[in-house]
């Protein structure tokens, strides 16, 4: 996948802010033939009934909001982010049994005491049984200054 | 064509992006059918790989697959059996969620 520093550092922000529960939200931008390419991270409140520390739900009334104002600015919902907090940002059992449709990026931040440590990209296989680990490319027009 | 055609209902159903490519690509997808069930059912045989995405093993929605008619979610209409207006728009919405344990 492909996005910018400024979107990775939104969703740092958002974790720790949200610590030490879970934040979650969504990845707007395109689906090019070298990958999702996310432009715009879009918050949501954690809507997990309770135990908010280690789950989060993003219900379909937000994302048929999110999935609407993306389409008002030509973009697509391209997947969702949300913070392991005090666990690593690896795609869980909950993640895997939870997870909608192959396509989407599933991005993970950990956040360690209140401070935003790894940050990964996932996909869901085709036969649904893992997660694959996805590279995050930045956007050539975004590439920091080496 | 028949009358039977005429007479039905021509829904258009939002499709989420990574299904997309089950239906050449297509955002939005117009289909006859008088109910949301007959609308899906047409949906999955004009683009067949849909229906493992869509439904499970036993021929229901997977749990995380919401429809959407209009702003309401069927489950609070009347299901699959809601009735459809001309011009109605259809959106297939998941629910999303997971966590860190």
């Amino acid at each position: 996948m492909h996005t910018s520093p400024d979107i990775l550092d939104a969703i740092r922000a958002h974790g720790q802010a949200t610590y030490p529960e879970e934040c979650c939200g969504f990845l707007l931008g395109h689906v090019t033939a070298e990958g999702n390419r996310v432009v715009s991270a879009w918050r949501v409140e954690n809507q997990h009934a309770d135990n908010r520390t280690r789950r989060y739900t993003i219900t379909p009334q937000d994302y048929h909001a999110a999935d609407r104002a993306a389409r008002r600015q030509g973009l697509d919902v391209v997947g969702f982010y949300h913070s392991h907090p005090d666990h690593p940002a690896r795609p869980s059992a909950t993640d895997l049994a939870e997870a909608t449709f192959p396509g989407y990026t599933y991005m993970i931040v950990s956040i360690q005491n209140g401070l935003a440590a790894e940050l990964t990209a996932w996909s869901l296989a085709p036969d649904r049984s893992r997660f694959d680990a996805e590279s995050i490319d930045f956007l050539p027009e975004t590439t920091p200054a080496s | 064509m028949t009358s039977d055609l005429q007479t039905q209902t021509l829904t258009t159903i939002h499709i989420p992006t990574p299904l997309r490519k089950f239906t050449d690509g297509q955002a939005a997808v117009g289909v006859q059918g008088n109910t949301v069930g007959e609308a899906l059912a047409h949906l999955t045989e004009a683009f067949p790989i849909l229906k493992q995405h869509l439904f499970n093993e036993q021929g229901t929605l997977r749990s995380f697959v919401n429809i959407y008619l209009g702003d309401e979610d069927i489950r609070y209409l009347d299901g699959e059996n809601t009735l459809l207006d001309a011009n109605a728009t259809l959106s297939i919405v998941p629910s999303i969620a997971g966590g860190c344990q």
